[in-house]
């Protein structure tokens, strides 16, 4: 199964449609919603990730871009600079992924790209401002 | 006076210091050996035991004197990168304080403020041997006529600059939380409402004050690591406290010692003395500082082999008590708990973060026990030890010992 990534930009006149249903249900791709912030009347974004195999993605992406869906790769990366780290983990307490972890034996944090949903909460928690949100 | 098995000096430690012969330990490695050996036989085969602590120390910041200028000047007001430094001193002494943030920071007008850069930065970009931008001003005096200074200048190109730091390396540290229904933003980094975190700050068995509670070796004239340089203790820190509270064991239940100490900040390294960002409360600046514990007699092993688990801090709540004054204290809590990253709070499992590295606190202890083993360090026997009575104590601080 192939996973992937991607910001979903909705239009106003979307929001009350059920989409990610008709992904599930009509493409029969796995959706995981990293993050969503859906507003009436206002344009509403979500990260998901999106598994499936190579044709059902495409089907599915196709679908999207029809119904005036925007679909973006996610683009905001978060970077941890390690040489600015000092090991305090200050930052572990907000994760919600863990992708910011550490080794109690030594106290020495860690940071996991794979697992980190970009959720920003940890950026301004850090006191040493050893991590950056980086956009394309 | 007590009667001890083993009696050793500091000359006769200092002795086997230069001969390269001294045994030293760190106050973390001292817990094994003591428990093997007994308190006797591990006060006889070791001479010095390492300590270490690596937190944000607010109160903390630096004399500078940035040399006379031609025609000369007497400072009245000064900016380093920005940051206000205090000035009302001779003509080109300054101090710069860490908390003090950058002149045209918006503080917390956007709340939380992000505080980005302040006097500890400053401090941290001098000793990595940045230059910084120096504006002084003046009202101009017949014999300093100059009323205008503006040049980088660098670490080096300053006559002196001394770090000193009225109040650091607390002994026991509160473990803060937040009871409220919203998040707050501390000293102690933020807060999740109803507990949704508990940060503590020092390093436990490896925290300096912790291995001499009573003050047995620690005073005026202690020569000790400083922000990667060496440093001394120069007297009592503000706020010390040694009337608080004790376990049995002799433990300081609560915020009690505190160091000043002083060292000269060219010799000092950005590892070190490292600047800090609290959101929503200010800038300050993280100090590496180790304490060697010269092993006297077989009582300073029982102390320094006092470990995690009979370490307690109390757990006191920012969202109410702390702002209020009120001194509650929710219960205590063993640092060997906390460094497991999760207690009980009256039946709720609260993640439990500390904000001092132990990773680094690690490292200054080590590269002070290298030191001492190398022959470069020496003790400094104190002239005067910390007091350990009431005796010239100031008004009580109510809990508040930020």
């Amino acid at each position: 199964m192939l996973k992937k990534k991607v910001v979903l930009n909705f239009p106003p006149h979307l929001i009350d449609q059920p989409v990610t249903y008709k992904l599930i249900q009509d493409y029969g791709v796995v959706v995981n919603i990293l993050r969503a912030r859906i507003t009436p009347r206002e344009w509403g974004s979500m990260v998901v990730e999106l598994g499936g195999s190579p044709k059902k993605l495409e089907a599915a992406m196709g679908f999207l871009g029809e119904l005036g869906v925007g679909v973006e790769p996610l683009a905001r990366e978060v970077r941890w600079h390690e040489e600015r780290c000092i090991h305090c983990t200050a930052c572990l307490a907000p994760c919600p992924t863990h992708a910011l972890g550490v080794d109690r034996a030594s106290m020495t944090v860690s940071f996991d790209q794979e697992r980190c949903i970009a959720c920003e909460l940890c950026l301004r928690v850090c006191p040493y401002l050893a991590i950056e949100i980086l956009f394309d | 006076m007590a009667s001890f098995q083993v009696n050793k000096t500091y000359q006769e430690i200092n002795e086997k210091i230069k001969k390269g012969q001294a045994v030293v330990v760190t106050a973390e490695e001292i817990i094994d050996l003591v428990r093997r050996k007994g308190e006797v036989a591990a006060a006889k085969s070791v001479d010095v035991v390492t300590t270490g602590t690596f937190s944000p120390m607010c109160s903390s910041g630096a004399f500078l004197n940035f040399g006379h200028a031609k025609p000369p000047i007497k400072a009245a007001k000064v900016w380093l990168n920005n940051v206000p430094a205090y000035a009302g001193l001779a003509a080109v002494d300054v101090y710069l304080g860490v908390t003090e943030p950058s002149a045209d920071d918006p503080l917390n007008k956007v709340y939380p403020g992000e505080f980005k850069y302040g006097g500890g930065h400053v401090i941290q970009d001098l000793v990595a041997g940045k230059a910084v931008h120096l504006v002084a001003e003046a009202y101009g005096t017949d014999c300093y006529p100059n009323k205008r200074l503006e040049r980088d200048i660098t670490l080096k190109q300053m006559v002196n600059a001394i770090l000193c730091n009225p109040r650091n390396c607390y002994q026991n540290y509160n473990v803060a939380v937040n009871l409220s229904n919203r998040t707050i933003y501390t000293y102690m980094g933020p807060l999740r409402p109803r507990a949704g975190n508990a940060n503590f700050c020092t390093s436990g068995q490896l925290s300096p004050l912790f291995n001499d509670p009573y003050y047995r070796t620690i005073g005026i004239g202690t020569r000790i690591f400083l922000g990667g340089g060496v440093g001394y203790v120069v007297f009592p820190g503000t706020q010390h406290n040694p009337g608080k509270p004790r376990s049995k064991n002799g433990i300081p239940l609560g915020p009690a010692g505190t160091l000043m100490v002083m060292g000269d900040l060219k010799q000092m390294s950005p590892r070190h003395l490292v600047g800090v960002s609290l959101l929503g409360y200010g800038c300050s600046l993280t100090v590496g500082l180790g304490v060697p514990i010269p092993m006297l007699n077989e009582e300073i092993a029982h102390f320094c082999a006092i470990s995690d688990e009979e370490l307690l801090a109390p757990i006191v709540d920012y969202g109410h008590d702390y702002p209020a004054g009120t001194g509650r204290v929710l219960g205590q809590v063993s640092y060997a708990q906390l460094k497991k990253g999760k207690m009980t709070l009256e039946g709720q499992e609260v993640t439990c973060v500390p904000l001092s590295s132990l990773v680094r606190a690690r490292e200054v202890a080590q590269l002070l026990k290298e030191w001492i083993a190398a022959g470069k360090f020496l003790l400094g026997e104190p002239v005067e030890l910390l007091p350990l009575g009431d005796k010239g104590r100031g008004v009580p601080t109510a809990g508040r010992d930020s």
